[in-house]
């Protein structure tokens, strides 16, 4: 196993893409991401890929889909403003079935909003966000490392199921430094292993395999009605395979936190902070947002009062929450929005007020 | 007996879903041929753009994607990352590449692209039926400029030939037309001519096919070819206006 190196969040995502054995990247400046376009311009010609600045994350991500539909192995990035931007390539690659890891390093809106971090891209990830009936499966690492070992395993779903997969961080994991561990490198496909590799690949290859046609378009109504039927059957196996969670002290916890992200770090102290307080807090930490781990819930004990959703939003995680909890307790929201994270104090102090509340 | 014609392997045989008249089919053939003559038909991989001929690779015989509205040719940047070695087209109509695909086009050039980019310019939305492109003649319907395009309301047509030409990573841009059989013959040396650039690596080409809507025009296949020739080409100049040295 590799040794254990300090790196900052962007570049640490940008390596782990390259390990584990993107090829491609083609970016666009966005605060606060601008170290992945950075490194991987200097890196991934090195380690026999390519980089292309785009113009726009409308071109970004539409290079994405014709190097990703020639049988390429793509990683893009962006953050907020610019993923609503590739919502039209992300849509259009869930139709053509075409695989590629997406990452957001979100920060607060809506609009232009500010450049601090954010978790107000919630339903844009997890509700699909662009047209069409589509689902992205969306992963919310906690940690650099977590970040890391989800962006190396991404790849694999996305080819497995031939369909794009998000890796939901914020701005404050982008910025920030950790030790982490980097995973082997995984070695590129070359441009002549991909007619046998990818078959359904645009490679043009058409005297060695039968040729092939990426496409979106489906003008008869039972035509389309088939394929999102079969999009959705394939949907269905993703829900049970890729649903992904941590529970921590549910068992005795009065009242259950549910936090993704950077947020679910600061309720970890929280939780210790109301322990030494004598009231048992309890999370559900959700590493897959879609799938959502509603299955979590039915570990909640009956001793909890409350179950707690923590957002950098105005609340959009507690609808997949209310889901889980399916009225059988409070359901409240602690959030702070525009950028500002809460500090753990600040969380405490509204969950003491929430129980207060319900006595 | 000699057979001294026979459709290209590059076309497949079925009907096109074209209108009667339109130049598409003309369009696909040559290109088609090319591919063919130049042995190159195994080895490309080409983009359909949103627009009638989104549907161009059920016609085509190789490997093929479709495109978002105006974004082909960042697919085809994308493509050409992954398979440095093949040859690599987009097919583009005139609302595709001019208006909404404006930005995709001008940057696909600017990075001296190692693709070629066929623009079918036929002055009209055709898909989606008849509404002014960026395209559209002074004094042309269209189904938003009822009275005639005025300058006044949406500007003058846009030349995608001429303001390809003043980027430096553009290096040949030929506009041709399909109205005559003189015109057909010459756009077929034009598209060899911007293949053989591609085959040499020495940047972005571009050929601009001056295409007839009968359909959309309100013309008849006859009627439109003549109204293409005195209407458009006179606006735009059929002719090289870039060729790299050494091909001259």
């Amino acid at each position: 196993m590799s040794e254990k190196v300090l790196m900052k969040g962007n570049e640490a995502f940008a390596e782990a893409a390259i390990r584990g054995g993107a090829g491609f990247y083609f970016g666009y400046p966005i605060t606060p991401q601008n170290e992945i376009p950075e490194y991987m311009s200097h890196e991934l010609k090195k380690r026999g890929g390519a980089f292309i600045q785009a113009e726009s994350e409308l071109a970004a991500v539409n290079m994405a889909y014709g190097a990703a539909a020639a049988g390429g192995r793509v990683f893009i990035s962006s953050s907020s403003p610019g993923i609503a931007l590739m919502q039209e390539g992300i849509s259009f690659m869930c139709s053509a079935e075409v695989p590629a890891v997406f990452l957001n390093a979100s920060r607060g809106g809506p609009g232009v909003g500010g450049i601090q971090p954010g978790q107000a891209d919630y339903f844009q990830a997890t509700r699909g966000g662009g047209n069409g009936d589509y689902q992205v499966p969306v992963f919310a690492p906690a940690t650099t490392q977590e970040a890391i070992d989800m962006i190396y395993n991404a790849f694999a779903i996305a080819e497995k199921y031939r369909n794009p997969v998000m890796v939901l961080a914020d701005g404050m994991m982008g910025q920030m430094m950790e030790p982490v561990v980097l995973p082997e490198e995984k070695p590129r496909l070359t441009s002549e292993m991909i007619p046998e590799e990818k078959p359904w690949a645009i490679s043009g290859n058409t005297g060695k395999k039968p040729r092939s046609v990426i496409k979106s378009l489906r003008l008869q109504p039972d035509d389309l009605e088939n394929h999102v039927e079969k999009l959705f059957e394939k949907y269905g196996i993703m829900e049970k395979e890729l649903v992904d969670y941590e529970a921590y002290d549910l068992e005795d916890a009065e009242v259950v936190f549910v936090a993704f992200g950077t947020v679910a770090r600061l309720v970890m102290e929280s939780m210790e902070m109301l322990r030494e307080k004598g009231i048992k807090a309890g999370m559900i930490r959700p590493k897959s947002l879609w799938p959502f781990p509603y299955e979590a819930f039915e570990k909640i004990s009956a001793n909890t009062k409350a179950v707690i959703s923590v957002e950098l939003s105005m609340g959009q995680m507690i609808h997949d929450v209310k889901m889980g909890v399916q009225g059988r307790l409070p359901v409240e929201l602690i959030h702070r929005t525009g950028g500002i994270v809460p500090t753990s104090i600040e969380v405490v102090e509204k969950t003491l007020k929430i129980l207060e509340g319900l006595k | 007996m000699e057979s001294v014609f026979k459709v290209t392997r590059g076309l497949l045989p079925v009907d096109t879903s074209y209108c009667p008249g339109c130049t598409h089919g003309i369009a696909h053939r040559l290109i088609m041929e090319c591919l063919e003559e130049r042995g190159e038909l195994e080895s490309t991989v080409g983009v359909s753009p949103i627009g009638c001929s989104i549907v161009a690779h059920q016609f085509m015989n190789i490997d093929m994607c479709e495109s978002a509205h105006g974004r082909a040719p960042a697919v085809a940047s994308g493509i050409r990352r992954v398979h440095p070695d093949k040859t690599v087209f987009t097919y583009q109509g005139d609302g595709d590449l001019a208006s909404i695909g404006a930005g995709e086009i001008v940057h696909a050039a600017h990075r001296g692209e190692k693709f070629t980019t066929f623009f079918i310019n036929n002055a009209i939305y055709g898909m989606t039926g008849g509404q002014m492109a960026p395209t559209t003649l002074i004094g042309q319907k269209a189904t938003t400029a009822v009275e005639g395009r005025t300058v006044e309301q949406a500007g003058k047509p846009l030349r995608m030939a001429e303001l390809i030409a003043t980027i430096e990573g553009a290096v040949f841009v030929e506009r041709v037309a399909l109205d005559t059989p003189a015109h057909v013959r010459n756009a077929k040396k034009v598209i060899h001519k911007a293949l053989e650039v591609q085959k040499q690596r020495l940047g972005f080409s571009f050929v601009e096919i001056l295409s007839t809507c009968p359909t959309n025009w309100g013309k008849t296949p006859y009627d439109a070819t003549k109204w293409l020739a005195e209407n458009m080409i006179p606006y735009y100049p059929l002719g090289n206006l870039k060729t790299p040295e050494g091909m001259k």
